[in-house]
């Protein structure tokens, strides 16, 4: 009998060409996504003269400069318009599939793969943008990659790569009400740190995260790479399987019947052992944002902000000291007590269908007290969100009803944060300067972000969803 | 690729936790094509204020620090964004090693793509190394891949790196050149998987 073996073991396995001595394996990639960043790789491509080596399985999305505003113009902002551009020409020279600016499908990279059912279990999936850990949700060993291996891919539809060692991550129990996976995903990096998961991938398990919806699991899988973790995953079942059937692209019929049946193999044994194991109760979690500049930064948000002269380490009170006065913050300041300047809903983290309906179910009624924007995951998502009157809830609120794109999240379309301006927002990084020079980023949950936008300040969402359905 | 066996260069000390790849190069510049030389805008939020004038205390911005080929820094280095622009950066302005305790995964990978040597050391040895130079910028630090060793002044300590990224800088490969070699196993892996696993391929066309 062959030793137990963890999900990432499986995975590997299976995708494993060659070895070499020194611990490198040679492995084949089932699915590329290309975006406007990618433009260096394409130019190492050409530099060589050489073509995407498996278009059938690279697909291109513009989603990292598309603006949000204007959809049916022509791009104002030159520059911007030739990085578009660049991308519809690199596709259309490869002969790559492409879900350009002017396609009705098009959206967050992070977004359309799962939505057009071309992220599948057990998949090897690779993009050029860190948050490609998201299609892990699905079973799928997915990892964001740097300009040289898109190149490397591109010519060749495989990677070197080091094995990364295990962790899992089991959540258990019934999280509360109003409690969404953006809490847990933030609950897990604030217990094990922005660099925690470093050199592992992670396999979320545990009740609470199979109690999680598709869209749930690609949050908590899409933050792995802020706990330092290149991939996270979770195992399919029925869910995963519910959620692909009659996806456009996705298996049909037999060939459906026979990938379930390959994709129901993709569990870690039950003796499997993981490099190292963390686990976290569900039913402790409260709705938590963060303080500071990283993401780990995170604390409940009926705490206090940290006071770095009660910090006994000299260290981390030079760094806490460093981030609050970024942040603007006062030590020791409730955190409910800190004024938010305006909102975003948006990005690869939280802008699917059900979190614009978790931000909508807060907002109905109500106004904001801050501008804000709302970024649809997809131009699929916004139109299915329109579809269910959503669009009115964030315009009655007084938030603005945008196109898909990355958007405010990293801001290079023109979506920016105003310098010293605060901003509670669905990302995935607070990072100084992320979503504009100065600015200030808080993260949460989406109901988090609606309960900042209409109280003025941050807000514990559960209070605000009495009597209404979350 | 350029080979990395030994590096004799002056070190400037950063000395600032979770230095990520937003921090490195901001997103406004990512654009940039890598003709144009990615040095002068690496961690430009940090050297520079609102009105684009130098920060005289930033360490990259003291005339003796201007041409340091060795960065040291704290822990989690190059985390966050996956864009190997933020390497591109620190290659151009001249670094071609970065010492820390700690570096995200993505930005060591396309660290090695690139020829820059990713050392890790403990917390206390990087302190130290700091320390050291802070009391005498104008001393070289030596940086030996082959023996995994930095030594400046009268400190010397050892260095831990992944013995894939080692290999591939001292040897100066080409992923691309190297995997041709392999073209055949892939041809062959190629085959026999789209018959084990034929829903893969998407019908698209």
């Amino acid at each position: 009998m062959s030793e137990p073996r963890t999900l990432i073991d499986k995975l590997w396995l299976a995708h494993e060409i060659a070895r070499r001595e020194d611990g490198a394996a040679l492995l084949w990639v089932d699915r590329h996504y290309v975006h406007e960043g990618s433009f260096h790789a394409f130019s190492q491509m050409k530099a060589r003269g050489r073509i995407a080596a498996e278009p059938q399985l690279t697909f291109g999305v513009a989603d990292h400069y598309v603006p949000t505003r204007g959809r049916g113009k022509d791009i104002a902002n030159a520059e911007i318009a030739a990085m578009v551009r660049n991308l519809e020409t690199n596709a259309a020279e490869n002969h790559i599939m492409l879900f350009g600016l002017r396609d009705p499908r098009q959206g967050i990279v992070h977004v359309v793969g799962p939505e057009q059912g071309l992220t599948l279990p057990g998949l090897l999936v690779v993009c050029g943008d860190s948050h490609t850990s998201t299609h892990g949700a699905f079973g799928a060993y997915a990892f964001g990659i740097g300009a040289s291996e898109v190149a490397h891919v591109l010519m060749t539809q495989t990677l070197w790569q080091k094995k990364p060692k295990r962790m899992r991550i089991v959540v258990d129990g019934k999280a509360a009400v109003g409690i969404a996976s953006k809490d847990i995903a933030l609950a897990i990096i604030a217990r094990i740190g922005a660099d925690g998961a470093q050199g592992h991938a992670i396999e979320f398990a545990g009740t609470a995260i199979q109690a999680l919806s598709m869209e749930g699991r690609m949050t908590l899988c899409n933050m792995s790479i802020e706990a330092g973790g290149r991939c996270g995953m979770v195992a399919p079942d029925a869910t995963t399987f519910t959620y692909i059937n009659d996806r456009p692209y996705a298996p049909k019929g037999a060939d459906f019947e026979q990938a379930i049946e390959a994709w129901s193999t993709l569990v870690s044994d039950t003796d499997a052992v993981f490099d190292r194991d963390v686990t976290i109760d569900a039913t402790c979690i409260a709705p938590i944002v963060t303080w500071g500049t990283t993401p780990d930064d995170a604390l409940p948000v009926d705490a206090r902000a940290p006071d770095p002269s009660r910090e006994s380490d000299a260290t981390r009170a030079k760094y806490v000291r460093e981030a609050l006065d970024y942040m603007g913050i006062t030590p020791g300041t409730k955190l409910t007590d800190i004024a938010v300047d305006r909102v975003f809903i948006g990005s690869c983290t939280n802008a699917r269908i059900e979190d614009l309906r978790a931000a909508a179910a807060v907002l109905a009624g109500r106004v904001s007290k801050v501008p804000g924007l709302v970024s649809p995951g997809s131009s699929t998502v916004k139109r299915q969100a329109e579809e269910e009157g959503l669009d009115r809830i964030f315009r009655d609120a007084g938030l603005e009803w945008a196109d898909s794109g990355c958007s405010m999240c990293v801001g290079i379309n023109g979506d920016l944060v105003p310098s010293g301006e605060r901003c509670a927002s669905t990302t995935n990084r607070n990072f100084r300067g992320r979503q504009g020079p100065g600015a200030r980023t808080h993260l949460m949950s989406p109901a988090m972000v609606a309960a900042a936008a209409v109280s003025g300040h941050l807000a514990d969402v559960r209070p605000l969803l009495a009597g209404r359905k979350p | 690729m350029e080979k990395f066996v030994r590096l004799t260069a002056k070190a400037c000390p950063l000395m600032i936790p979770n230095l990520n790849t937003d921090q490195i190069l901001p997103a406004r510049y990512l654009k940039w094509p890598r003709s144009k030389g990615l040095g002068s805008v690496l961690f430009y939020d940090f050297r520079r204020d609102v009105d684009g004038h130098e920060r005289a205390d930033f360490p990259l911005n003291q005339n003796i620090y201007r041409d340091a080929r060795i960065l040291l820094a704290e822990r989690n280095f190059g985390g966050g964004s996956s864009r190997e622009a933020a390497v591109y950066a620190l290659y151009d302005h001249g670094f071609r090693c970065v010492i820390a305790p700690s570096f995200g995964d993505i930005f060591a990978q396309n660290a090695v793509k690139n020829g820059l040597v990713t050392a890790v050391v403990t917390a206390a040895e990087v302190a130290e190394l700091a320390a050291a130079v802070s009391a005498d910028p104008t001393q070289e630090m030596n940086v030996d891949l082959e023996r995994q060793t930095i030594s400046c002044s009268n400190r010397s300590c050892a260095f831990t790196i992944d013995p894939v990224n080692r290999n591939q800088l001292l040897n100066g490969w080409d992923d691309v050149d190297l995997t041709d070699n392999y073209r055949e196993r892939i041809v062959a892996f190629r085959s026999n998987d789209r018959a084990l696993r034929p829903w893969v391929t998407p019908k698209t066309r």
